[in-house]
């Protein structure tokens, strides 16, 4: 037997709103009530009524009421949501990045973390871009796309980008100069292994197709007669 | 220095302006001085103003206001889409549409030939000076 289709439609066409073509009796018959009440012995089926909540002990009157009525404002249930990603980018596609420190590299997109921004990497042997994360907004997407099925990105999200907390120590005036040559740390190990597992299988991907090792390379510059709103990325 | 290219009926021509612009079509009938109904084999036959056409050198043979499908056969006839592909100024359009429609990766890949092809040039160029002057 073909399943039932389940019925969205009312049964009681709106003459106009609120106000319903046919009667209430009308309507008892036409969904069946009748039915359904002759199949299950002469009344509608019902699900047994819930156990009533167990009486809490009960509450002692607090000693204390505050001396007027403060409105307590309504809990707020809203959770961000990350950004709306634009449709031209996808895991894979090469963007060019428009300001910061590495403005007009080509690099790779790898994915959108939970904060909305984007997980960004050179790769790093190719044009010195890192694992980085980067503003949608500051981006161009241009519609080249790179192989990244061997990229695992998993383990990468926002926490893995934020700056570690200095731990505060009262220093005196005499040592405050000297502690400030110590604040340049060196890259640690493991991040330059993160560098190279993410990267080792996108360089494989990008030798694949001829130029585009140059072109990831290449910084992206606008020249004369060059229009930004007429060209196509 | 006389008029080589006239508005007839069956003159091909190039609309330059509005909605329909780098179409080809087809002087089908001249309305007023200043205004022709043309037409085109994938367009419904409307009135233009000559000011929005361009001339071009293709003149086909049709009678005034043929059909719809008498249009057709004598554009395959005079075989117009491969006369206006194979002349200069068609090429230099196909040209200009391919080279809007590249891809930012395709410009770079269109710069590395371009600088190929100067460094193979004056490589010549330099043997040719050397033969020269040896």
């Amino acid at each position: 037997m073909a399943p039932k289709k389940v019925r969205t439609a009312s049964r009681n066409p709106c003459l106009i709103p609120g106000i319903g073509k046919f009667s209430r009796s009308k309507m008892y018959h036409k969904r069946g009530i009748w039915a359904i009440k002759a199949k299950h012995g002469g009344s509608f089926p019902k699900h047994d009524p819930k156990p009533a909540p167990a009486a809490t002990a009960a509450v002692k009157p607090t000693k204390f009421y505050p001396a007027d009525d403060v409105k307590m404002p309504i809990p707020n249930r809203r959770k961000p949501k990350p950004t709306k990603l634009r449709a031209s980018i996808t895991p894979g596609t090469v963007l060019i990045l428009l300001a910061g420190r590495f403005m007009g590299k080509r690099v790779v997109f790898l994915k959108q973390l939970p904060s909305g921004l984007l997980l960004v990497t050179g790769p790093f042997k190719v044009n010195g871009v890192p694992l980085r994360r980067v503003n949608q907004a500051y981006v161009i997407a241009t519609s080249t796309k790179v192989d990244i099925s061997g990229v695992n990105t998993d383990k990468f999200d926002d926490k893995y980008f934020t700056k570690e907390k200095k731990k505060k120590t009262i220093k005196g005036e005499g040592e405050f100069f000297e502690n400030e040559k110590e604040e340049t740390k060196a890259l640690p190990q493991d991040k330059k292994d993160d560098q190279k597992y993410v990267d080792t299988p996108l360089i494989k991907a990008i030798e694949a197709v001829q130029d585009l090792k140059a072109y990831l390379g290449a910084r992206f510059s606008l020249r004369s007669g060059m229009k930004p709103h007429e060209l196509v990325f | 220095m006389p008029f080589k290219r006239y508005v007839e009926i069956g003159r091909v021509a190039l609309v330059n302006y509005g909605k329909e612009y780098g179409r080809l079509v087809v002087i089908v009938d001249v309305i007023d001085q200043n205004r022709a109904l043309v037409d085109a084999p994938d367009m419904v036959r409307g009135q233009m103003n000559f000011k929005r056409l361009s001339l071009t050198d293709i003149k086909i043979d049709i009678p005034r206001v043929p059909k719809k499908k008498t249009l057709i056969d004598a554009m395959e006839a005079a075989d117009v889409k491969n006369k206006w592909e194979n002349s200069s100024w068609g090429r230099k359009l196909i040209v200009q549409k391919r080279r809007a429609a590249l891809n930012d990766f395709d410009r770079f890949k269109v710069m590395l030939a371009k600088i190929k092809r100067g460094g193979a040039i004056r490589q010549e160029l330099a043997k040719l000076k050397k033969a020269s002057s040896a």
